[in-house]
């Protein structure tokens, strides 16, 4: 059995730190290593969906243009020229034919602010303390970790990630969940930087709140 | 919440921490986090979070939910559009 060379989402996610056997992995995709393949494939097809699915309407387009990047992917893979590492020149194939399949559906989407926490948990003008908590209303801390970590929280994480709006839930999930820096992201998916954290801010108080409400 | 970006005396930030309402803490949080606020309002923030109970658990709840996203299931291809890629490989031509 050969070594594992891409890293595996586990346990927070992987990096765009996280180190790969570049020469070696291109090697191996070059010479038929239909394994290695399999591997970077299951690797990284999740985080190039959410891009993909952030760029078009439907899961079912963002599938095909996963597909259609890796197919471009194995058609380039010899006249790679290693510039920039594997993954990030695979994720650029991905973004051109996510934008361009993107650019064809037209897509726009309103996003509506809403307050990150319930307006009535804070006290009124007329208060002593204007928009501090109420006493009966204010955060209390989690149990243990380990609780917390339970696989009841991550299944109603999983559920709650699916009903974000798409770029919320491409934002929040290629930073919390597959660990990709902020740059990348707002790369990946057009977005400013303070547009990128004004997405991940929306979408990590709304999951919070889902947390406490079954938490508390 | 701005001001001036004095270096500021103790008793100055103890006020700006009181002064700052938690309704406006809880949605700069995630500038806090991502460190891109001026470091005198992220000073201000810290002297508010160890003033109050309420926000510094706010904030760790934030924390454990980035944990636990960490920790979610991911969404992949679906095992058809696996197959075909795999197809696709072996069927390259050698180089």
């Amino acid at each position: 059995m050969s070594p594992v060379l891409v890293p595996v989402p586990t346990c927070g996610g992987y990096g765009a730190s996280v180190p790969i056997a570049d020469p070696e992995l291109v090697q191996r995709l070059r010479e038929g290593d239909e394994q290695a393949f399999a591997e970077v494939v299951r690797a990284w097809s999740p985080a190039m969906l959410r891009v993909a699915r952030a760029h078009v309407r439907t899961h079912a387009t963002a599938e095909e243009v996963v597909q259609e990047a890796w197919l471009a992917v194995l058609r380039g893979l010899d006249g790679f020229a290693a510039r920039a590492s594997l993954r990030t020149w695979v994720f650029t194939i991905l973004v051109n034919a996510a934008r361009r399949r993107g650019r064809a559906e037209a897509r726009h989407v309103v996003e509506l602010g809403r307050p990150s926490v319930a307006p009535e948990r804070f006290r009124g003008e007329d208060d002593e303390y204007p928009g501090h908590w109420r006493d009966e209303a204010a955060p209390v801390e989690w149990g243990p970790e380990s609780e917390v970590l339970a696989a009841e929280f991550r299944g109603l994480l999983e559920r709650a990630l699916a009903e974000l709006p798409d770029r919320q839930r491409a934002v929040v999930e290629l930073r919390d969940v597959h660990g990709f820096a902020a740059e990348e992201v707002c790369a990946l998916l057009d977005l400013t930087p303070a547009n990128q954290r004004v997405l991940l801010h929306r979408a990590r108080s709304r999951l919070r709140g889902l947390l406490e409400a079954v938490i508390a | 919440m701005s001001g001036p970006h004095d270096s500021g005396d103790r008793g100055d930030l103890h006020d700006a921490a009181v002064r700052l309402a938690c309704v406006e803490l809880v949605e700069i949080l995630t500038d806090y986090l991502e460190g891109v606020l001026p470091a005198r309002d992220a000073a201000v923030i810290e002297a508010h979070l160890a003033l109050c109970p309420g926000c510094a658990a706010y904030l760790a709840q934030m924390r454990a939910t980035v944990r636990v996203l960490g920790h979610v299931p991911v969404e992949t291809l679906s095992p058809e559009a696996t197959s075909t890629l795999l197809a696709a490989f072996r069927d390259r031509p050698a180089t």
